[in-house]
C-alpha cells in the first residue's frame, strides 16, 4: 500500500514545487525590486521598471465589485431554493445552476465581449446620471473596463455562492426552524433569527471561495477589462488586473527581467489564493463540525 | 392597537423579503439562462461541417475551420488524464482507506489548496518546467499544465466514492482471508467503479476548457502538430484569439467554437449526474 501512500505524499511534493519554481524563478525582480515590486505604479518594459500596484489595485476592484453584485443575488437565491421552494424545482434549480458553474470562463469571456459590453453601452448613460457626481462613475466609456470585469466575474461567481449556501442552509437541523415557528416566528424571522446565524460561517465560506476564484480568473476577466496597466478612479476606465497581463504579455515578453517580473505577480496571485482559500476552507470545516 | 400594528408590520417584511429571494433566484437564474440560449441558438447557426475538417485560413480568407485544434485538444487531455488520474485516484484510495491520522487531515487541506490554485499560475510552473528548460512551446507542457490541475479533484472525488462503499464489504472481504490491499483492489474499488468513472469524466470535462494554462505551455498552431513536442492549437485558446481579433468571421467562428465546447462539457456533465443521482437513489 507504499504506492498510494506516496501518491498522497506527492501531492504535497507537487504543490512545494509549484512554490519553489515561482520563487526561484522571480529571483531578478525579488532581488532588485524588492517590497516595492507591490507599491509601485509604473509598468514600462520599454526601460525596464515593473511595478504590479496597477495590477493589484485592478484585480482587487473588480473582486470586490464583483462580490457586491453576487453575494446579496447568490445568498436570497440560496435562501428560496433552501427554505421556500417546492423540493422538486429546488433541485431542479440547483441542477441547472451546477451546470452553469461548469461553464468554462473563455466563454463566459466570449459572452462578455459580444453581448455584455454592447448591453453596458445601453445601460451606461443612466448609470452615469444617476452616479455621475461620483469619481467612480466619471469620465468617458468605451465598453471595455473594470466595470465590465466585475460585472462578468459576478455572473461566473454566483453559481459557486448559490450552491454552497444552499447546501449550508439546508444542513441546518430542523430543530431550529421548529423551535423559531413554535415561538409565533413568521417565515422569514426563522430564517433570519434562527437558520442563517446557523450556517453564516458556511456562507462566508462560500464567498471566500467565490472570491478567492474570482481573484485569479483570467480568460472572462483579460477579454473585457481593457488591458490598461493604469490607476484611475473611475470603475469605468479600463483597467488590468494580475491574471490578465500575464496572460497578454508572457509570450510576448522579452528579456529575463521581464519575463520574471511576470513570474512575480504569479508568485503574488498564489499567496493571495492560497490564503484566502485555505480561510474560507477552514471556516466551512468550522461550520460542518458546528452542524453536529 | 399597537400588537396589531406590530403583527401587520412583521406579516408584511415577511413577505417582502421572501418576494426578494424569490426574485433573486429569478434574476439569478434568468441571467445564466438567458446567456446560455443566445450561445447556443448563435453558435448552432454559425455552425458549418467545415468547422470540424478543415484547417483555418490564412488571415483575410473567409472559410475554414478548426480541425487541428479539435485534435489538438483532445491530444492535451490525453496527456492531462495520464498525468492527473493515476496519482489523485491512489492519492484517493490513500485517503478513505487509511486516511484518519494528521498526515491525511493535512494532506486533505493541502489538496484543497491545490484545487484553488489559479489555473494561470499552473501555466506558469508548465512554462518553468518544460517550456523554459526546452526553449520551445509544446503539447507535452499543456497538457501537463492541465493534468496537475486533474489531480486535486481526482483526489476528493476518488475518496468520496470509495468512502461511500459500505463497511461490510470490507470486512467481508478480509473475514474470508483477504489481505487489506486484496480486499481494496478486488472488493472496494470495484464496488465504487461507476463514481469513480463519473469523477473521472467530469475531471476531463473541467480543463477541458481551460484556458490559461495553455497560452504559454501548448501556444497555439495554425496548422496541424505532430507528435507531442511541437506547439498545438487547441479549441478554447481558439476561442479566445477569434473573439479578441478584429475580424467579423472570425467571430463568427469563435461562436461555432464556443458552441461545440459548451456542448461537449455540458453534456458530459448532465450524463454523469444522471448516472450519479441514479446511483444514489439505488443506494438509498
Amino acid at each position: 500500500m507504499g504506492v498510494t501512500f506516496l501518491c498522497a505524499f506527492s501531492i504535497l511534493a507537487i504543490t512545494a514545487y509549484v512554490v519553489w519554481e515561482l520563487w526561484i524563478n522571480s529571483a531578478l525582480p525579488r532581488h532588485q525590486f524588492g517590497w516595492s515590486f507591490l507599491v509601485t505604479q509604473t509598468w514600462d518594459p520599454v526601460v525596464g521598471n515593473f511595478g504590479a500596484l496597477p495590477f493589484v489595485y485592478g484585480t482587487l476592484v473588480t473582486s470586490a465589485l464583483a462580490l457586491i453584485i453576487a453575494v446579496p443575488l447568490g445568498v436570497g437565491s440560496a435562501i428560496f431554493l433552501a427554505e421556500l421552494a417546492p423540493p422538486m424545482l429546488s433541485d431542479g434549480l440547483a441542477f441547472l445552476i451546477e451546470l452553469l458553474a461548469a461553464v468554462p470562463s473563455v466563454i463566459y469571456g466570449l459572452l462578455g465581449i459580444f453581448i455584455l459590453v454592447p448591453a453596458l453601452r445601453i445601460v451606461e448613460p443612466y448609470l452615469k446620471s444617476a452616479l455621475g457626481w461620483t469619481p467612480l462613475f466619471s469620465g468617458p466609456f468605451y465598453g471595455v473596463s473594470l466595470f465590465s470585469a466585475g460585472v462578468v466575474l459576478s455572473v461566473m461567481i454566483v453559481p459557486f455562492i448559490i450552491s454552497i449556501s444552499r447546501e449550508v442552509i439546508r444542513a441546518v437541523p430542523n430543530d431550529q426552524r421548529e423551535a423559531a415557528l413554535a415561538l409565533g416566528a413568521t417565515r422569514w424571522e426563522t430564517v433570519w433569527d434562527a437558520v442563517l446565524p446557523f450556517a453564516s460561517k458556511g456562507i462566508a465560506g462560500s464567498i471566500f471561495l467565490a472570491l478567492a476564484r474570482s481573484l485569479g480568473e483570467t480568460m472572462a476577466v483579460t477579454m473585457v477589462i481593457g488591458n490598461d496597466p493604469k490607476i484611475k478612479a473611475s470603475l469605468l476606465a479600463p483597467g488590468y488586473s494580475i491574471a490578465a497581463v500575464i496572460a497578454n504579455e508572457f509570450t510576448e515578453a522579452t528579456g529575463e527581467l521581464y519575463t520574471q517580473s511576470l513570474i512575480e505577480l504569479g508568485l503574488v496571485l498564489f499567496a493571495l489564493t492560497i490564503v484566502i482559500n485555505g480561510m474560507a476552507r477552514l471556516m466551512i470545516a468550522a461550520s460542518e463540525r458546528g452542524k453536529v | 392597537m399597537t400588537g396589531r400594528l406590530l403583527l401587520w408590520r412583521r406579516k408584511s417584511v415577511n413577505i417582502v423579503m421572501l418576494t426578494i429571494t424569490a426574485i433573486c433566484t429569478v434574476m439569478a437564474a434568468g441571467v445564466l439562462v438567458y446567456i446560455l440560449g443566445y450561445l447556443f441558438i448563435h453558435g448552432a447557426t454559425s455552425l458549418t461541417w467545415n468547422f470540424f475538417t478543415k484547417l483555418p485560413t490564412p488571415v483575410g480568407e473567409t472559410g475554414g475551420g478548426m480541425a487541428n485544434a479539435i485534435v489538438g485538444s483532445a491530444k492535451l487531455l490525453m496527456i492531462a488524464a495520464v498525468v492527473g488520474i493515476p496519482i489523485g485516484f491512489l492519492a484517493g484510495v490513500y485517503l478513505s482507506e487509511f486516511g484518519d491520522g494528521p498526515f491525511a487531515f493535512f494532506v486533505r487541506y493541502v489538496t484543497d489548496l491545490l484545487n484553488g490554485v489559479p489555473s494561470i499560475v499552473m501555466g506558469i510552473f508548465a512554462y518553468t518546467i518544460i517550456v523554459l528548460p526546452q526553449k520551445h512551446f509544446s503539447t507535452l507542457a499543456g497538457g501537463l499544465a492541465l493534468g496537475v490541475m486533474m489531480i486535486p479533484i481526482a483526489v476528493r472525488s476518488s475518496e468520496e466514492f470509495l468512502r461511500a462503499v459500505p463497511k461490510s464489504l470490507r470486512e467481508g472481504a478480509v473475514a474470508l482471508g483477504a489481505s487489506r490491499a486484496k480486499a481494496i483492489f478486488t472488493v472496494v474499488i470495484p464496488a465504487a467503479k461507476n463514481g469513480i468513472i463519473t469523477g473521472v469524466m467530469l475531471n476531463i470535462a473541467r480543463v477541458s476548457g481551460e484556458t490559461a494554462p495553455l497560452l504559454f505551455t501548448s501556444f497555439s498552431n495554425r496548422y496541424w502538430s505532430e507528435g507531442l513536442n511541437q506547439p498545438t492549437a487547441s479549441l478554447p485558446v481558439m476561442i479566445y484569439t477569434y473573439a479578441v481579433a478584429p475580424y467579423e468571421d472570425w467571430h463568427q467562428q469563435a461562436w461555432s467554437a464556443g458552441f461545440v465546447l459548451l456542448t461537449l462539457v455540458l453534456g458530459v456533465n448532465i450524463i454523469a449526474r444522471t448516472i450519479l443521482a441514479r446511483n444514489q437513489h439505488v443506494a438509498r
